[in-house]
């Protein structure tokens, strides 16, 4: 959907972000959705322009590629909240803005007198979303805390890592923690927007970070709140109450890919069948009659029958290590499109930057070139989660330059 | 009693799984009426966790999947058999009144039902479909199987996920079912956002690896923009931290069996507490340049403070000198012994027609005027048949009889 330019599903929404680590996710994927997002900074600039990555390695506020990714699209403006003036301007910019969004710890907007208790008399109808590590009043609320220590203290780590447990669990990467933070806030202003359409009324919402880990964890949580069993990780695939068989393999090209789940129907297996015969692989692979066994196979293999009878078993192994072999003896590539165009469902293991060289991705126009004019040329970004075709998701300009955008809140003074 | 916040909302859903169910679950909790349409003939299963493990007890079949009844709270349940000319005609009047219709079939299989889009539009003109799968319904994977592992493996998120000279650790469960949910959920409540300014309607096509591959922005910005890939020596390392950098920053032994410390300095004042706490005394860890060019022998150093202590207390001495740190939480630690997820209220106990009374996920954000309500399990296969196609579309008892009996709904 390149080049559609109509305005985005929030156009007419006003949101001010106080910048944040953990929240800026959540501002950019409102502003992608044509919200007004106007973030604040201190007059020094926030600390996230000093992240890691910089352009070209050089150091400097204005060449964060941290900065650049997660605040594209947005507007910015510079506040000293430390200030009474600044703490004027910041009253005045709330005035004019539907929704609030902010990571801060909890207390200080407090102690500032700007949260959103003193704020709510003068703006019934103000939206604010408040984004922090325990929520606000937890028992924990006032922990120090890390997108880390939240993805350790909130589940998803537990599940994550080898089948040695003498490795440590992982923790996935991309901030994760933050982002499905984010995530949820995100969630929580589009439906307190579709609340106070219906009833005029706008709200305060508190989301935590510790609680949308614990709630991401699929069956981590639900494998404990039905059953009272505990899952174990396992190296690439589901933590699990029974150890469960390998899903990875090596291609020739040295990169790995997801195997999928074994055939078990006779469509599947003779799939399996054609597909060594064309790569003349079926004379190296010696189980190779049990597959165009497989192959007449009335009905689908049930797995409770693996172990128990010795054909679905032997078919079923078969059918295991065939799919191993053949990604063995080719590219993941050519594994992953031969095997999905065989109607069999597996995956190659892209590493993040080669998703943006694949061809459906680029078909579908998912990386996007968004203009520097201050650098005199384009950089591809990340694009939309969705395509919609009334109400595009897009990236609107690059992020903004310390206090590029002052002339709204001297237009406020 | 139900939240207020979405109340006005009817969905016309047909979403299972997780990565679909999530989207519409979200929506349920905050009071929209989603009516999920399921298919009477092969019990509801094109949702296979209808009738997969975890389980309450040893009852086995299509009402006791302890997944299906956590991802499908407060929905509604209709059976409509769409292979009758009849089940079609009820369909269009379910869709008629709705404001979106939800799935997250493969591409193309609600079409073939004789429900894409074009007909959606005849039937209701305004009407917002948003449809989800793995590879969206435009471009030459959309046709392409997933689950929640293929999409994380082919969006990048599962090479994240390890060590270096290791294969992917990968997520170690279906994190993009989830997150796929999730930006469903935002897809549907945009396009309703979209349709009350405009009364316009549209197909949004909602890709899970499009999704996914949003969540590495940083990462994929140094290879458009430096040319660094991250499929590289030493990467990924995913335990330590990339943007920012930090050191130490990772998850170390602890007392006890598979038990786990996470902890993090930020800058050289946690480094300082870190040091005087654990005793280490080493000038090469003095900055964060060295630190960083001395990784190993500093984790090495923290290990050797953490691995004879309880992760929980370990965890609480760091706190009290003001540095970021967590026990690495098993199932049981964060969901009965957490203080804080109790007083979320973050496991809510619903009640289920079969299973009785079970607990399941909270929502992780709490409303001062119209909060989620998590009551109703999940629905028993066409347990609302008479609400919908009684109360809500005017077929009288009667009639309900007589569809049951030629096996309509």
């Amino acid at each position: 959907m390149a080049g559609n330019d109509l305005p985005g599903a929030l156009a007419g929404i006003r949101v001010v972000e106080l910048a944040g680590e953990a929240s800026a996710y959540a501002g950019l994927i409102l502003a992608g959705m044509g919200a007004e997002v106007i973030v604040v900074e201190p007059p020094d600039g926030h600390h996230t322009r000093g992240f890691e990555p910089f352009l070209h390695d050089v150091p400097d506020p204005e060449r964060s590629l941290w900065w650049w990714h997660y605040n594209a699209s947005k507007l910015g403006v510079t506040l000293d909240l430390g200030d009474e003036d600044g703490r004027d301007r910041f009253r005045s910019l709330v005035a004019t803005v539907d929704v609030v969004l902010e990571s801060e710890r909890p207390g200080r907007l407090a102690d500032l007198g700007i949260d959103h208790d003193t704020l709510r008399a003068d703006h019934p109808e103000l939206i604010w979303v408040s984004l922090t590590p325990f929520g606000r009043n937890g028992p924990r609320s006032q922990e120090e805390s890390i997108d880390l220590t939240v993805l350790a203290a909130g589940g998803p780590v537990w599940s994550c890592g080898y089948d040695d447990h003498a490795i440590p669990p992982q923790r996935g990467g991309g901030n994760q923690g933050y982002q499905t933070g984010s995530v949820f806030a995100v969630l929580s202003a589009q439906t307190a927007l579709l609340a106070r359409d219906r009833t005029g009324q706008g709200q305060f919402v508190d989301v935590s970070m510790h609680a949308a880990a614990n709630v991401t964890t699929e069956f981590g949580s639900v494998q404990w709140l039905v059953a009272g069993d505990e899952v174990q990780r396992q190296t690439g695939r589901h933590a699990a109450i029974e150890p469960t068989t390998f899903t990875r393999a090596l291609s020739a090209d040295g990169i790995d890919v997801n195997t999928g789940f074994p055939p078990r129907s006779a469509r599947d297996f003779a799939v399996v069948v054609e597909w060594m015969e064309s790569l003349g692989l079926k004379d190296q692979f010696e189980e190779f009659f049990f597959l165009e066994m497989g192959a007449q196979l009335e009905e689908d293999l049930h797995l409770s029958q693996v172990g128990q009878d010795p054909e679905v078993t032997a078919m079923f192994g078969a059918a295991r290590e065939a799919v191993r072999f053949i990604s063995e003896n080719i590219t993941a590539y050519e594994f992953f499109i031969g095997a999905q165009e065989r109607g069999l469902a597996v995956g190659i293991i892209y590493s993040p930057e080669e998703v943006l060289a694949d061809p459906h991705f680029q078909e579908r126009g998912f990386p996007v070139e968004v203009e520097h004019e201050d650098l005199g040329r384009t950089f591809t970004y990340l694009g939309a989660p969705y395509i919609a075709p009334k109400s595009p998701y897009r990236i609107r300009h690059r992020a903004p330059h310390l206090g590029e955008h002052n002339s709204i809140i001297e237009a406020l003074a | 009693m139900k939240s207020e916040a979405l109340s006005h909302i009817r969905i016309c859903d047909f979403t299972g799984q997780l990565a679909g169910a999530g989207a519409t679950r979200w929506m349920a909790a905050f009071g929209a009426e989603i009516i999920r349409i399921e298919d009477p003939v092969r019990l509801g299963k094109w949702d296979v966790l209808r009738g997969t493990s975890p389980f309450v007890d040893d009852r086995r079949g299509h009402e006791f999947g302890g997944c299906f009844n956590n991802h499908n709270v407060e929905k509604l349940g209709v059976t409509l058999n769409l292979r009758t000319e009849r089940g079609k005609e009820l369909l269009a009047e379910i869709i008629s009144v709705s404001d979106a219709v939800t799935e997250n079939f493969a591409a193309g299989v609600l079409e073939r039902l004789g429900f894409g889009y074009d007909r959606l539009k005849e039937i209701k003109p305004d009407i917002l479909y948003v449809s989800n799968c793995g590879f969206g319904h435009v471009g030459p994977y959309c046709k392409y199987k997933t689950w929640g592992p293929i999409v994380q493996a082919c969006c990048g998120l599962t090479f994240t996920s390890g060590l270096p000279d290791m294969p992917s650790a990968g997520w170690g469960y279906s994190y993009m079912d989830h997150h796929g949910g999730n930006f469903m959920a935002m897809a549907i409540m945009a396009g309703l956002i979209h349709r009350s300014r405009t009364g316009e309607g549209q197909w949004i096509d909602m890709s899970c690896t499009d999704a996914g591959a949003t969540m590495l922005g940083p990462v994929a910005l140094d290879y458009t923009v430096n040319g660094r890939p991250l499929r590289r020596d030493g990467m990924p390392y995913s335990n330590r931290s990339q943007f920012p950098a930090m050191a130490p920053h990772g998850i170390y032994e602890a007392d006890g069996h598979d038990a786990w410390l996470a902890l993090a300095a930020r800058d050289d004042r946690d480094w300082q507490a870190i040091a005087r706490l654990m005793g280490i005394n080493d000038p090469r860890f003095d900055d964060l340049a060295g630190r960083l060019a001395y990784e190993d022998e500093l984790d090495d150093a923290v290990r050797a403070w953490s691995s004879g202590r309880d992760r929980f207390k370990a965890a609480a001495e760091l706190q009290a000198v003001g540095v970021p740190a967590a026990g690495v939480a098993k199932p049981e630690d964060r969901i009965d012994n957490d203080p804080n997820t109790e007083a979320w209220g973050l496991w809510p106990t619903v009640t289920h027609g079969e299973m009785g009374r079970v607990r399941v996920d909270g929502i992780p954000a709490h409303f001062s005027e119209t909060d989620w309500v998590l009551e109703r399990g999940a629905p028993l296969l066409g347990q609302h048949n008479r609400q919908i196609l009684g109360g809500l579309l005017g077929h009288s008892d009667a009639e309900l009889t007589d569809l049951a009996a030629e096996g309509v709904i």
